[in-house]
């Protein structure tokens, strides 16, 4: 195989070449690329040739487009809106696209945090300039492969529905023809990207692809593997936070039927049986002592207290315009009010599993993750192999929520594998899953505000108390993000000094999301953040701070326009000036809701803004009242702005599924710590969402020609404080913590 | 040895009469798409028909079966199951696809008893069965779609 670089030093870097006289070798690599991928080409496997222009698509001569996903298929549709993208440039026939999740590779970094990970609602706003590239240019190579074959100038043909097209002869190559026609084509390096009118995939409701395997039990998750000699493993997790094993007696365990082996790692007790079955059940035979733990006098209820006396003295300022200082503290109107938002769990249905293949030089990992390259890392420092000795398959995965950035369980897998020489399978059982979670970060957040003689704020005052999910994560993400290049030993130095450094100087940034920059045109705001970490394990959680932070500004706003007299729209409306995308949003939502007029008898509504990222969102929610104090959700109404709308029935999707986990975490559940465990264990006790409690939402979205922004999370933060507003609407009581339970407005 | 059918087929098992079904399906027989998630009858992933009716597999023992006919969304088939599947379809009801056996089963067995369920009925038959994604809005449209099919 011979290949020669093209060009070089521009924003793509394009290798062209031969492979054994078949086709063409050509990749588009993003800068700093060249770990594993290889320049592409043409191969053939079974008589199919394939033609692979670029990193991203893989073009054979049965006429199928696969689109290689660098991004983990959680639910959010990701398999399916990456493809449109990308066949939308290439002029692909859709009935013949394909879709497989890439390997860790250097080229399939996302670059919001260069590393494979499926974080953030970053996948479709950092794909859309890459994937359309990478579509137009594959199509330009397929137009002058057809123009060459038929000695005619490529600006007479053009590439439709999977073919190219000699206009004025009609003569036409399927794209699968064209496969064995490439070799020698130069690859253009400026391709023209078309303009949203002329989109023919992008913006219509595109099935998604991966409904027809999810609905004949054919869908392969993670807890799906199964290899040859594979063992299954059940952790036992220390029951303490951060707890470690004194001593453990494994007789009894070790004499039940199937069990193959017990072994210590670093998270606990692995009892390791042919199933999972007979190591869930012989775990239960283990006597385990664990050492005594200072973090089991931790307690939740008496976090909240002491955050409640911290939030009496400032916080470090992590956003500020104006100056607040000039209004508190004066004779002027103020209005104040603290807010707590409890932990919370992720309850993925799937639970954590991972099976882990570690053999003399290489290593196997299948896993339903979120974070390919933490996956790689963690088993390259297992096993002392080479990124290149590990190959990580992403399965589907049963639910993220962001969960699975962090990859305990990928670390369990290698461990133990790594130790019996054999496949392993570890699941985690629900209650282990539910324990040993990265829950949500609770905080307090004291709101101040003093108003001006028209009854609008003139300064904002947010303090929000408690731990920052940076603080504990970013050190873990350190040696994931790292380019590919820097050797072992200064990763794990860097590592070590991120992992003693970054709590100290990372928290307070991240943990304002949704605090500040506010929408609303306030003269003077700040946003302060008061660290106390008390080791309970955080992580990542659909939205993360924005939940809690939109949850505290958008009631408390809605306390101002009371305290004013005034109707919670009209209010916002006054102070949107300076958001005009915000307001038309905010309207939309409004009209569809019906806003001013009268709701039906015994209905209430209750309204809330939301910018996250680059999405604005508004949502109105109907609420009712009904004996016991039991309160119904009937109707939603979201209005989004997400830029240009890749797929209309995924935006809805989301949104339905915002509502429905923000409802869990409105108005069921919450996680509490006592005696360094969390209390909750199944679905019992951390009940989610039914059906009969779903309300039916409406989806809205403002047409806009802007790029994408993002989806997964955006309506998470603002599905409670609509609630919440709601609620208040219906009883007059402001509920300012979470869940909002009945004994919370039983006053009424 | 515990004898039972599954998917029309007999089988002879050398396993625990105390494990659960679920896990028999799963890892004794290979039938994936039955799926863990609770472990105590409270989510309904794990749902497949026993002798026709929707019973929760994790809670339910390969003794307990022995005899009868289970069924799993491998295994589902006829009218209702290809209106069902075709309707799941149309409406993209899945997400992240984990919970969907489950609804999918319980729906079947929704339909066989109810023709056309209102969406009292349907929210009353389907509230067992948890769907952390909330492709409840779609659950719902995708049975009237298949209750309205079934029967013309």
């Amino acid at each position: 195989m011979k290949e020669k670089p093209l060009v070089q030093g521009r924003r793509d870097f394009i290798k062209i070449g031969t492979l054994a006289g078949t086709g063409l070798l050509v990749g588009v690599h993003l800068p700093n690329c060249s770990r594993h991928v290889e320049a592409s080409h043409v191969s053939s496997e079974n008589g199919v040739n394939m033609l692979a222009p670029n990193a991203w698509i893989r073009i054979r001569s049965d006429d199928t487009v696969t689109v290689m996903v660098n991004h983990s298929e959680l639910g959010q549709g990701i398999t399916t809106a990456l493809p449109m993208i990308v066949a939308e440039e290439l002029e692909a026939d859709w009935s013949k696209i394909k879709v497989e999740i890439a390997p860790v590779e250097e080229v399939y970094k996302n670059p919001a945090f260069n590393t494979q990970m499926t974080a953030s609602s970053t996948s479709v706003y950092t794909s859309w300039d890459i994937l359309r590239k990478a579509g137009a240019m594959a199509r330009e190579t397929l137009i002058s492969a057809a123009a060459r074959a038929w000695k005619v100038p490529p600006s007479e043909c053009y590439a439709q529905n999977g073919a190219v097209i000699h206009k004025p002869s009609q003569r036409s190559f399927r794209f699968g023809e064209l496969v064995d026609k490439t070799a020698g084509i130069p690859v253009p390096e400026d391709v023209y990207l078309k303009k949203p009118e002329e989109f023919k995939i992008i913006g219509k409701r595109i099935p998604r692809l991966d409904t027809k395997i999810k609905t004949d039990g054919s869908a392969k998750f993670g807890i799906d593997i199964k290899l040859p000699e594979m063992l299954v493993a059940v952790v036992v997790h220390p029951p303490v936070f951060g707890g470690k094993v004194k001593s453990v007696d494994s007789q009894n365990t070790r004499k039940m039927k199937g069990i193959r082996d017990v072994v210590a790692i670093d998270a606990g007790i692995a009892v390791v049986a042919d199933t999972f079955w007979q190591a869930r059940l012989a775990s239960d035979a283990l006597q385990i002592e664990w050492e005594e733990n200072e973090n089991s006098k931790l307690n939740s209820d008496a976090l909240f207290e002491r955050w409640d006396e911290m939030a009496k003295s400032e916080g470090k300022t992590q956003y500020e315009i104006g100056d607040v200082d000039d209004f508190f503290g004066t004779d002027g109107k103020t209005h104040q009010a603290m807010y707590r938002i409890p932990y919370q769990g992720h309850a993925t249905p799937e639970p954590m599993n991972c099976t882990a293949h570690v053999r003399d030089k290489d290593c196997e990992i299948w896993a339903p993750t979120q974070h390919q390259d933490a996956a790689q890392e963690v088993a390259a420092r297992i096993t002392g192999f080479d990124y290149e000795a590990i190959k990580v398959h992403t399965t589907f995965v049963g639910g993220g929520f962001g969960r699975r950035i962090s990859v305990e369980y990928v670390v369990e897998a290698v461990q133990i594998s790594k130790i019996l020489k054999k496949p392993i399978k570890v699941i985690w059982t629900r209650e282990e899953d539910t324990r040993n979670d990265r829950i949500r970060p609770a905080t307090c957040n004291f709101m101040e505000a003093a108003i001006d003689s028209n009854g609008l704020p003139v300064a904002w005052r947010h303090r929000i108390v408690g731990a920052d999910v940076f603080g504990q994560m970013l050190p873990k993400l350190i040696p994931s993000i790292m380019p590919y290049w820097v050797p072992r030993f200064l990763r794990n130095g860097l590592s070590g000094i991120g992992e003693s450094l970054l709590p100290r100087v990372v928290p307070g940034k991240k943990a304002i999301k949704g605090a500040a920059p506010l929408q609303y045109n306030i003269a003077n705001v700040r946003a302060e953040f008061i660290n106390d970490d008390p080791g309970i394990p955080i992580g990542y959680w659909r939205s993360v701070s924005a939940f809690s932070n939109a949850f505290a500004v958008e009631c408390f706003l809605d306390e101002l326009a009371a305290e004013s007299g005034e109707d919670p729209f009209d209010y916002r409306d006054r102070l949107l000036t300076n958001s005009p995308r915000m307001r038309e949003v905010m309207k939309l939502a409004a009209d569809k809701a019906g806003w001013k007029e009268k709701p039906p008898a015994g209905v209430h509504r209750g309204l809330a803004i939301h910018r996250f990222h680059d999405t604005d969102l508004c949502f109105v929610a109907e609420v009712s009242i009904h004996s016991r104090h039991e309160i119904r959700v009937h109707r939603v109404v979201c209005a989004v702005n997400c830029g240009i709308v890749i797929n209309p029935k995924t935006i809805e999707s989301q949104m339905e599924s915002a509502v429905a986990f923000g409802l869990t975490s409105t108005l069921k559940s919450a996680i509490t710590i006592r005696d360094g465990k969390i209390e909750q264990s199944n679905f019992d006790d951390y009940p989610i969402l039914r059906i009969d409690e779903m309300p039916k939402v409406e989806v809205y979205t403002v047409q806009d020609t802007r790029s994408p922004t993002s989806i997964g999370e955006a309506g998470v933060p603002v599905i409670a404080p609509a609630v919440a507003n709601a609620v208040f609407a219906a009883t007059g009581i402001r509920v300012r913590k979470l869940p909002i339970l009945p004994d919370d407005i039983k006053n009424t | 040895m515990v004898k039972i059918r599954v998917n029309g087929i007999n089988y002879q098992l050398d396993v625990d009469p105390d494990t659960p079904l679920l896990w028999v399906l799963t890892e004794q027989l290979g039938l994936t798409g039955t799926k863990y998630s609770c472990g105590i009858s409270e989510c309904g992933s794990c749902t497949v028909h026993i002798d026709g009716e929707a019973e929760l597999s994790c809670g339910i023992s390969l003794g307990e079966v022995a005899g009868k006919d289970v069924v799993t969304i491998e295994g589902l088939k006829g009218r209702i199951a290809d209106a069902l599947r075709q309707a799941w379809i149309e409406e993209d009801v899945p997400q992240c696809g984990y919970c969907q056996s489950g609804q999918i089963m319980t729906a079947a067995t929704l339909l066989k008893h109810n023709s056309d369920p209102s969406d009292d009925a349907i929210d009353g038959a389907m509230s067992d069965v948890l769907c952390r994604c909330g492709s409840y809005q779609g659950i719902r449209q995708a049975i009237h779609l298949a209750a309205g099919r079934k029967v013309s």
